[in-house]
């Protein structure tokens, strides 16, 4: 008994050292649209995922929607649901699902999918209104949704 | 915790109510003489849209910039609307011709602009095609580019002949294949945001997106003067700005199909006045 536990930590461990990085067309969903393994194999920074959250150039998730806790951010927008209890009702795992691609859960919604690089109309380079040159990056890093999902799991009330 | 999910879920209801802008219910008179017509009943083609009053942007606008465009003398287009009626007695071009020389007055052109893009001689035309196909073919001029300050102030003059007449475009006859192609461009999910103009001015005007509140996306008082670009905003230009915004590759201003992405856009108007120049933020 002691010695499989030991072996279980061991394997945990070379699991977590070996873990690479999920690539955008690599990502398995569940039927749910859920997303069970980590993107990165990393902890998630929830502070990092809090600026993740509200600035313009990463996810700019608060340009729909609203969320109590974060009163310093101004202009919250309301075209998705307030997400100030969400870490009450959702998991890690949907959090991540619904990031990575709210479509898997979302049939047709209008939350964008942010780690996708393939699949688009008319992709273009940024906000430039130009053509995308080459390979689209996804909008956030597997590191970043991680780090967003870990400041999603914080809004709780009270 | 049952508890908890039920006060979360009541306040998830009640928060939309806190915060939802919508349109208002304010009431838009020019000059304190022309009252427009700013909601009316969608056009029928509009049936399968879920919208069943089509509104103007103006109501979703604050009443500082809403004030700006009830009165001639603060609306900051007049300025630009001022120097087309210099222009259109300017003589330009090898032909040694103004506008003024076969026209008597821009008051001809009344009701003119509530019927445009319209299809001419088989093709669809906009206000602007029509202007540089007649400075060439009847002034010998250069033709201006699309946005240009006197294009677009032109267009706003002539525009301005149709104020508070009922859109009414045409989209049937000749007209039609390029309406659909309009209509296929509206709901088609552009960019790395994957975002239609649906999306955003179908489903959720009246929600604020950031700090902008939405709304239904209507050209009916193009070109506008837009206060963050202190100048008169062309329709293209517009069109142009909410693909980029989508994360996607844009149309040129001007471009066959923005022509058609036009056509749709104000046949979603049709009924609503003519409120060219409008101000918006
Ligand atoms: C363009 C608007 C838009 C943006 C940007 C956006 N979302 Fe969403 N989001 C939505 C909509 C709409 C829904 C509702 C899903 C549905 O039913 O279509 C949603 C749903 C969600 C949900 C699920 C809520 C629930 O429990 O049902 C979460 C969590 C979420 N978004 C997080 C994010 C995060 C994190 C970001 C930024 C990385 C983000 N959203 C960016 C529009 C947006
Ligand atoms: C050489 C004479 C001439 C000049 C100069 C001229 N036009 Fe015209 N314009 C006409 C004639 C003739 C028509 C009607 C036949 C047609 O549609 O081509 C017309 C038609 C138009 C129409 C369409 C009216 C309608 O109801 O379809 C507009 C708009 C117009 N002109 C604007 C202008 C403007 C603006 C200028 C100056 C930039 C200008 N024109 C210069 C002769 C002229
Ligand atoms: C991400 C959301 C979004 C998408 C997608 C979008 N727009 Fe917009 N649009 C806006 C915002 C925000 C404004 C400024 C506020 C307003 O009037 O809605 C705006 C304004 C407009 C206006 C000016 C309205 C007025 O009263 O002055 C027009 C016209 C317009 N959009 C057309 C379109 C068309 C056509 C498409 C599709 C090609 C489109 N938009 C796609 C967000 C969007």
């Amino acid at each position: 008994m002691r010695l499989t536990t030991i072996t279980a930590a061991v394997t945990l461990v070379a699991g977590v050292a070996v873990a690479e990085t999920v690539a955008p067309g690599d990502v398995q969903f569940t039927e749910y649209g859920e997303v069970t393994q980590s993107l990165t194999g990393q902890p998630g920074d929830a502070e990092r995922g809090k600026t993740v959250f509200s600035s313009r150039s990463k996810g700019n998730c608060v340009a729909c929607h609203a969320v109590a806790q974060l009163a310093d951010v101004p202009f919250h927008g309301e075209v998705g649901p307030e997400l100030t209890w969400t870490g009450e009702v959702r998991s890690a795992e949907e959090l991540r699902g619904i990031v990575a691609n709210a479509k898997m859960m979302f049939e047709g919604t209008v939350m964008p999918a942010f780690y996708k690089t393939t699949g688009f109309t008319r992709p273009g380079d940024g906000y430039t209104g130009k053509a995308a040159a080459g390979d689209l990056a996804p909008i956030l890093t597997a590191q970043e949704i991680e780090d967003v999902v870990a400041f999603l799991l914080t809004l709780q009330e009270g | 915790m049952k508890f908890k999910a039920l006060t979360a879920v009541a306040a998830l209801l009640a928060a939309p109510l806190a915060y939802a802008g919508g349109p208002d219910d304010d009431t838009l008179v020019v000059n304190e003489e022309v009252e427009m017509a700013t909601k009316v009943a969608a056009p029928a083609h509009m049936s399968d849209t879920g919208i069943d009053t089509i509104m103007s942007g103006w109501h979703f606008r604050t009443d500082e910039t809403q004030s700006l465009q009830m009165d001639d003398f603060e609306n900051p287009s007049m300025i630009f609307v001022d120097q087309a009626v210099d222009y259109f007695e300017t003589v330009d071009g090898t032909e040694g011709k103004s506008c003024a020389s076969c026209h008597e007055s821009v008051e001809e052109f009344a009701g003119l602009s509530a019927t445009m893009p319209k299809m001419i001689d088989g093709k669809l035309t906009t206000m602007e095609d029509l202007l540089n196909s007649h400075r060439a073919e009847a002034m010998g001029a250069e033709p201006w580019k699309w946005s240009s300050a006197e294009m677009q102030a032109l267009v706003a003059l002539i525009g301005l002949q149709s104020r508070g007449m009922p859109m009414n475009v045409a989209i049937d006859g000749d007209a039609a294949p390029y309406w659909e192609q309009g209509k296929e461009m509206y709901y088609t999910r552009y960019g790395q945001l994957e975002l239609s103009c649906a999306n955003c001015h179908e489903e959720n005007y009246g929600n604020f997106i950031r700090a902008d509140h939405l709304s239904q996306g209507q050209i009916n008082g193009f070109p506008t003067y837009r206060l963050k670009q202190a100048k008169l905003i062309s329709r293209h230009n517009r069109f142009r700005g909410c693909i980029r915004d989508t994360r996607g590759e844009t149309f040129a201003e001007g471009s066959d199909e923005f022509r058609a992405l036009e056509l749709y856009v104000a046949s979603r108007g049709n009924g609503l006045s003519v409120e060219t120049p409008a101000v918006r933020q």
